[in-house]
């Protein structure tokens, strides 16, 4: 029982760029060992994570499309992938989206169409992957999903998002009850605030970070190479006793009372 | 210290993938140089890391050109 991944195969969802929390987890199961599989949101993402795969100079590495807003192109992704690979040993879900004008002011003026949008691509795409991973995870495995304090408590300006990944965590455990049977946990690591493209687009995002560095228990805020091996740690055997959870992984922060 | 301008360049030339004589002080991000909502996201935390400075979202809604992004720059060193 070891944290090396050498002979296994993980899906990375959701990488944007070298900041992304996806990233980090792609470079903490590299540095294991594990053969990796990215996905990309539609050809304006495409050529960045090729970029970024390359510095990785792993010849096994697989890009492939996977815009999880369409049924077709996960059954399409997976399947391909099955066909590439044969197996595979988990998923890394790092994947939510909110129109703009939704993550700032109050929440109560969200739209119906905002609201869906943000819970169709932040929350029932796990529920859509983790279906179709697990034809391709016959030995078992993990998945592991990004969620947010915002969604148990309230954020100032994280709104919609916060009522989606509420929304997704109660995913995360209905999907652990359906696919412990065949050996396949499903857990959600709880980031603190860390500075990626998605999170910019949260408003006044810098002070945010600046109350994380001031009153969390560790005085700091949270990195990419923390989430990296937190995740590395529910892919790995190490964690086999747990399913199910969120973790936090944000300096303590979410132990405070305010 | 190289001038704010060339190094405000190379970032751009870097992220949007176009030539350095495009990348003058008129030219807007999103009309002359091709960048979505995503790239000027991008654009800004390149340019808050490479000047070591915060770009609030205010200021960074009023940067629309080259030249905008120099100029506020050069006000805060």
């Amino acid at each position: 029982m070891t944290l090396s991944l050498k002979g296994r195969t993980y899906v990375i969802m959701g990488v944007a760029n070298k900041r992304s929390i996806a990233w980090g987890i792609a470079r903490s199961l590299h540095a294991a060992g594990a053969r990796l599989i990215f996905t990309y949101a539609g050809e304006r993402f495409e050529a960045g994570v090729r970029e970024l795969v390359d510095t990785l100079e792993d010849d096994s590495a697989l890009i492939l499309p996977c815009d999880v807003t369409k049924d077709e192109e996960i059954t399409q992704c997976f399947a391909e992938i099955k066909e590439k690979v044969g197996v595979i040993h988990g998923v890394a879900h790092c994947i939510a989206f909110a129109n703009k004008e939704d993550l700032s002011g109050e929440y109560m003026n969200v739209s119906r169409e905002g609201f869906l949008l943000a819970h169709n691509i932040s929350s029932y795409s796990l529920t859509a992957v983790a279906r179709a991973a697990k034809e391709v995870m016959a030995e078992g495995g993990s998945i592991v999903t990004l969620t947010y304090l915002g969604g148990e408590r309230v954020v100032q300006n994280y709104n919609i998002m916060g009522v989606a990944k509420a929304s997704l965590d109660a995913s995360v455990k209905y999907l652990a009850n359906d696919l412990g049977k065949y050996g396949i946990r499903v857990n959600a690591i709880s980031a603190g605030p860390i500075r990626t493209l998605s999170a910019k687009g949260v408003s006044d995002f810098n002070s945010i970070l600046k109350e994380i560095e001031e009153r969390a228990p560790l005085r700091r805020t949270t990195t990419q190479e923390e989430v990296g091996d937190t995740a590395l740690f529910l892919f790995s055997d190490l964690s086999r006793g747990i399913t199910g959870e969120i973790i936090h992984v944000d300096s303590g922060y979410h132990i405070l009372a305010r | 210290m190289t001038d704010v301008l060339e190094r405000v360049t190379k970032i751009i030339v870097d992220r949007l993938g176009v030539e350095e004589s495009q990348v003058t002080l008129e030219a807007s991000f999103k009309d002359d140089l091709g960048a979505d909502s995503l790239d000027v996201v991008e654009l800004v935390m390149e340019l808050e890391d490479e000047f070591n400075m915060e770009i609030s979202d205010e200021e960074a809604e009023k940067i629309v050109t080259v030249g905008d992004a120099v100029n506020y720059i050069k006000s805060r060193m």
